[in-house]
């Protein structure tokens, strides 16, 4: 079964699609279209001849979903909801593409914001902008989002305002997270986004457990857990899934298979046939879907909220994708892989080019609102940076709900400290 | 039951543990009424069948926990509160916590029981990275405060390396969740339900050897037990011992020995071991002048590390002898050895004297 895991790392890595003159080349399968890739570019890599494009294109067969609900049969969708048309109508569609710009925007506003040295950190979702906003908008807000950390769009689309980001990035007073972690580990419980925490897939066994509690509460709503291709070789991925599936969670893990975990490209990371199949292996139903594509990611999700919520059970959705970005501002992600593979990516298979071909726009948008845009970034920049940080108290509060005797007797020497040694500290933090 | 068979034989090899263990407990912190003979495991299952009684959001689960467990605490609970609250779980410490994390989060008491502390460690990651920092990275606008997770810790006998560890001394170091040890079936009960009820993370470790073994009066009402509040539970002056669960019976025993002697000895539980209760052992020293602590847990790094520097930091003066320590080898627990391995009443009671005598 060779090719199984050649297909896999393909997917990510080795495809380019045909440009004749205008057109893109296409295949056709039931109302979706899906572009024609041609493997036969090898990567330096992974050395190895690539199987045809006939193979190629079954990976990009959006299964549908067949429910089975207690014996009764309740059949595969039916052909209107196939049609893209119907499924997101303008307004959603420009809420969208104006989310999406913003997104890249800002992202590019907190790249830069980190190179010159005014936050710490930063970590951009290049690439993945349709995974983020598409499922967002197939949502309600009362379902509870468990981010991993490149799913900061869906706070955007939520309603978290450009000066609440940057107020995280800088730590600042008015971070809700009280300037405790570092910058991109936003929480939210205003837009039901529980925080990010560094390590990866602690939040997927903690999903069905936050869905058993909503399955308790009979909540319209459902729980939607973010992983990358990297998490899903970490122990708590088994335990999520395997937990979710026993429980009959009503929860949606989304994978983002973009390809690359920091370094390591998916070939180093799994020989299974992609992300999908893993889900089979637990009893969840699983669907892969092309992650640039932003109408199949709001189509796959639509439909995976509705299995989650009315059958009350877990569905795995793997968006494929290309993480057009660095890791973060602490890689560089030209040391690993080719500038021809990332420019490739980046210029044909940007989500936020596709979408703006399939809406028609008719000066909805234009140079100008993509200006103030900037400028808004610019300002919520400037405002959180000159903020103070959070006062000193804050650094010995919500360790418990009440500060036990030794963080009290640690703040009186801390203090006593500070008083004696004023230069040591940073000004900024007010006592 | 193999483990009277095993005491039995114990009592051959002069370990010094005869029948069943009866403990002196306080009788100022809880009202005696309608108060019923009953094991360890059976107060641990009273507390729970309460716990769930009185908060619809309850829930327990673990491994094996709905026929009522390997060690008979879930008994009866999943006949009474329905399969939906109290549920067995696949065989994974990392997605039980994280489970139980989860259910936390949204504002459910989450019971999570780890079949033996011996196999908490896949989850510790979920402990230490996840249950602890909830609240505080988030700037308290999440917390899992409603997650208790019980496991049995502790030698049993006959348990070797992976049924009688006490890990007790790796959780002491995680800021943001408490670990609290009870030492008999009364103060299993109102612990357990201050642990259940308490606002934070817990991590609640039950001493095997005496769910069947430690037998005394357990009221039958709803009541708790103050964290973070030790006991003195044998008054004294000329030494104080610090100790907790299965041990202080031993302790207690080198105590009366000692006093044969003309040593009196003043005995602490600790019970909740962080944050943990300075002010009362440091009261005792500062009576005696000289200070032991005992624990099963291996010697190097255990938690009467944590006790002896903070003491020696706070009392330096008032001591008359260094700090003693009678804890476990630093070996892996093991089977045929384990009498030689245990800080035994002996142990203990030199110990004793060689500070009295220092």
């Amino acid at each position: 079964m060779a090719s199984w895991g050649r297909r896999s790392t393909a997917v990510a890595h080795h495809m380019r699609a045909f440009f004749t003159a205008n057109k893109t080349a296409q295949i056709r399968i039931g109302t979706r279209r899906y572009p024609f890739f041609n493997p036969a570019v090898s990567s330096a890599l992974v050395p190895r001849p690539w199987p045809s494009i006939i193979n190629m294109t079954s990976l990009f067969l959006v299964n549908r979903f067949t429910s089975s609900v207690a014996g009764s049969q309740a059949g595969s969708r039916h052909a209107d909801d196939d049609n893209d048309d119907n499924l997101v109508k303008k307004e959603l569609a420009v809420k969208m593409y104006s989310d999406m710009v913003t997104l890249q925007i800002m992202d590019t506003f907190f790249y830069e914001a980190q190179r010159q040295g005014r936050i710490s950190f930063y970590m951009t979702s290049s690439g993945e902008e349709a995974i983020n906003i598409s499922s967002a908008a197939a949502l309600g807000k009362d379902d509870i989002i468990m981010p991993q950390y490149r799913e900061h769009g869906i706070l955007l689309w939520r309603g978290f305002s450009l000066q609440e980001f940057a107020n995280q990035c800088f730590g600042n007073k008015d971070d809700v997270g009280k300037g405790r972690q570092m910058p991109i580990h936003y929480g939210s419980s205003k837009h039901n986004f529980i925080t990010v925490s560094s390590p990866i897939a602690t939040q997927l066994p903690q999903a069905a457990g936050v869905a058993y509690s909503l399955k308790m509460d009979k909540k319209d709503a459902c729980v939607v857990a973010f992983i990358g291709d990297g998490g899903t070789s970490q122990g708590d991925f088994h335990a999520g899934l395997n937990f979710a599936a026993v429980m009959e969670a009503p929860v949606i893990f989304v994978c983002r298979n973009n390809g690359w975990a920091i370094s390591t490209p998916i070939s180093e990371q799994f020989r299974s046939d992609g992300v999908a199949v893993k889900g089979q292996a637990y009893g969840i139903p699983s669907i892969r879907v092309d992650g640039t594509d932003a109408l199949a990611v709001y189509s796959a999700i639509r439909a995976a909220r509705n299995m989650a919520v009315n059958e009350q059970r877990p569905v795995l959705v793997e968006t494929l994708a290309y993480r057009v970005g660095h890791h973060s501002t602490s890689d560089d992600s030209t040391k690993y892989r080719s500038l021809d593979e990332i420019e490739q990516w980046k210029t044909d298979r940007d989500p936020v080019n596709r979408f703006r071909k399939w809406v028609e726009l008719n000066g909805w948008w234009s140079e100008r609102e993509e200006t103030e845009l900037r400028s808004n970034l610019m300002r919520a920049i400037q405002v959180a940076e000159g903020r103070r940080k959070p006062p000193l108290t804050e650094l010995f509060t919500d360790v418990y709900d009440l500060p036990p005797s030794n963080l009290v007797e640690q703040e009186k020497q801390l203090r006593e400290t500070i008083n004696k040694y004023p230069i040591d500290f940073p000004s900024d933090v007010s006592l | 039951m193999a483990l009277r068979n095993i005491i039995g034989k114990r009592i051959g090899n002069g370990i010094g543990l005869v029948g069943r263990r009866s403990l002196s407990t306080s009788t100022s912190d809880v009202e005696n009424r309608n108060a019923k003979s009953m094991n360890l495991y059976s107060a641990i299952n009273q507390a729970l069948h309460l716990a769930l009684e009185t908060d619809p959001r309850a829930f327990v689960f673990g491994e094996d926990v709905s026929f009522g467990g390997v060690f008979r605490c879930t008994t009866g609970l999943a006949d009474r509160f329905g399969k939906a609250r109290v549920f067995n779980t696949p065989l994974c410490e990392q997605g039980i916590v994280g489970f139980g994390i989860g259910l936390a989060a949204m504002g459910n008491r989450a019971i999570a029981e780890i079949q033996f502390a011996d196999y908490i460690y896949p989850a510790f990651d979920q402990i230490v990275n996840e249950a602890a920092k909830f609240r505080y990275r988030s700037g308290n606008q999440f917390n899992c405060g409603g997650l208790t997770i019980r496991a049995p810790y502790g030698a049993v006998g006959h348990g070797g390396h992976y049924h009688s560890q006490s890990p007790e001394a790796f959780f002491c170091h995680v800021p943001g969740i408490k670990v609290v040890i009870p030492r008999s079936p009364r103060q299993a009960k109102g612990l357990l339900l201050s642990c259940i009820r308490d606002p934070n993370p817990v991590v609640f470790f039950e001493p095997k050897w005496l769910y069947r073994l430690a037998v005394e009066e357990v009221p039958e009402h709803d009541y708790m037990l103050p964290l973070s509040k030790a006991e003195v539970i044998r008054q004294g002056s000329d030494i104080t011992l610090v100790g907790w669960g299965a041990q202080l019976s031993i302790m207690e025993q080198a105590c009366i020995e000692a006093e044969k002697d003309g040593i009196s000895c003043e005995l602490i539980d600790l019970k909740t071991l962080i944050p943990w209760d300075k002010e009362t052992v440091e009261a005792s020293v500062r009576k005696t002048g000289r200070v032991l602590i005992s624990h099963e847990a291996p010697v190097t790094g255990g938690f009467g590390a944590e006790i002896s520097a903070s003491i020696v930091e706070r009392c330096f003066l008032r001591l008359e002898a260094p700090v003693a320590r009678v804890c476990g080898l630093d070996t892996p627990f093991p089977l045929v050895f384990e009498p030689f391995y245990m800080p035994s009443k002996n142990k203990v009671l030199d110990a004793i004297k060689a500070t009295v005598n220092y």
